[in-house]
């Protein structure tokens, strides 16, 4: 699996998403400079986490007209896969490759923290190698990752088994505890926990390498 | 010419900081307090003086970037 991961100025959790995906897969990856109108051929691409042109105007805002973005969402549009990672999620949704926004937490804190997700459903290139139901832990931090949609939106994604993560026990606000949805193609993933912080036991917790582990099995079958 | 523009979250959206200056306004005494809502305000100067087709430009600009639809309504006064 050919992977890229974006990098935008601000962006901070590039390089862990650079290491699981080069050294715990072992896949070969390369950096995408924001600037670059093309993405290499790659079969995934990351939009990491971090504070992408220092959050300005809105999360996510800026980053959305960059070149890569519109590399990305050629990208997404030819079937590629493409993961968020919090702002990383926040950027697809403001570049509508996702439905919806993040808006500031319920409770207005930058919460930084473990939480339990649990896999609504293992039918996705994101999902795979979960089981349905199954309990991820996995850490989060961010200050705007209160999932919002209006009524129709969050009944179509329902309805398509578009949830793909939902929290246990709700940090953030997030309308019906959503914490990660897939595009209708399947092959768009926004999530605003870290898996690639949680891919290694030394870590605290292995359960995000499944995400990545995942898209591989998603790439290998395809082919 | 300048376009003073005002961004407001929408109804249908949570808006926590507009309700904690709401709880503080009140426990600061100020009484009759029924809601307060938070949003920005941006001005943006401009070259041009056909005012309808600044009009079209900020109205794109406020569609494309200023606002995000989704979870906000944007107005503005071009002067």
């Amino acid at each position: 699996m050919k992977c890229g991961v974006i990098q935008f100025p601000g962006s901070n959790c590039d390089q862990d998403a650079y290491h699981v995906l080069a050294n715990v897969l072992g896949q070969p990856t390369r950096y995408i400079w924001h600037k670059d109108a093309t993405l290499g051929g790659v079969d995934c691409v990351v939009v990491p986490g971090g504070f992408s042109y220092g959050d300005y105007l809105r999360t996510g805002a800026i980053a959305r007209f960059s070149p890569a973005m519109k590399a990305v969402a050629a990208h997404a549009q030819a079937g590629g896969l493409v993961i968020g990672i919090c702002n990383g999620f926040q950027i697809l949704c403001e570049a509508h490759l996702l439905p919806g926004a993040l808006i500031r937490n319920k409770g207005l804190k930058f919460i930084c923290d473990w939480v339990q997700l649990r896999v609504e459903t293992d039918d996705s290139p994101f999902t795979n190698a979960c089981r349905s139901g199954q309990i991820l832990r996995l850490p989060i931090a961010h200050g705007e990752g209160c999932y919002f949609a209006e009524p129709a939106v969050l009944a179509q994604l329902h309805h398509e088994n578009r949830v793909l993560l939902r929290y246990v026990k709700n940090p953030n606000g997030s309308v019906g505890d959503i914490a990660g949805i897939c595009n209708a193609n399947r092959n768009v993933f926004g999530l605003m926990p870290h898996p690639e912080r949680a891919s290694e036991k030394i870590l605290g917790s292995e359960d995000g390498r499944l995400i990545f582990e995942s898209l591989l099995q998603a790439v290998v079958t395809s082919r | 010419m300048k376009a003073k523009i005002t961004v407001m979250p929408k109804k249908t959206v949570l808006d926590p900081q507009g309700k904690t200056v709401q709880h503080a306004l009140e426990s600061l005494g100020f009484k009759g307090v029924k809601e307060v809502r938070i949003g920005k305000f941006i001005e943006v100067e401009l070259t041009g003086s056909n005012k309808a087709a600044l009009k079209k430009k900020i109205d794109e600009a406020c569609h494309k970037l200023l606002s995000n639809p989704v979870i906000e309504d944007y107005e503005f006064k071009i002067q």
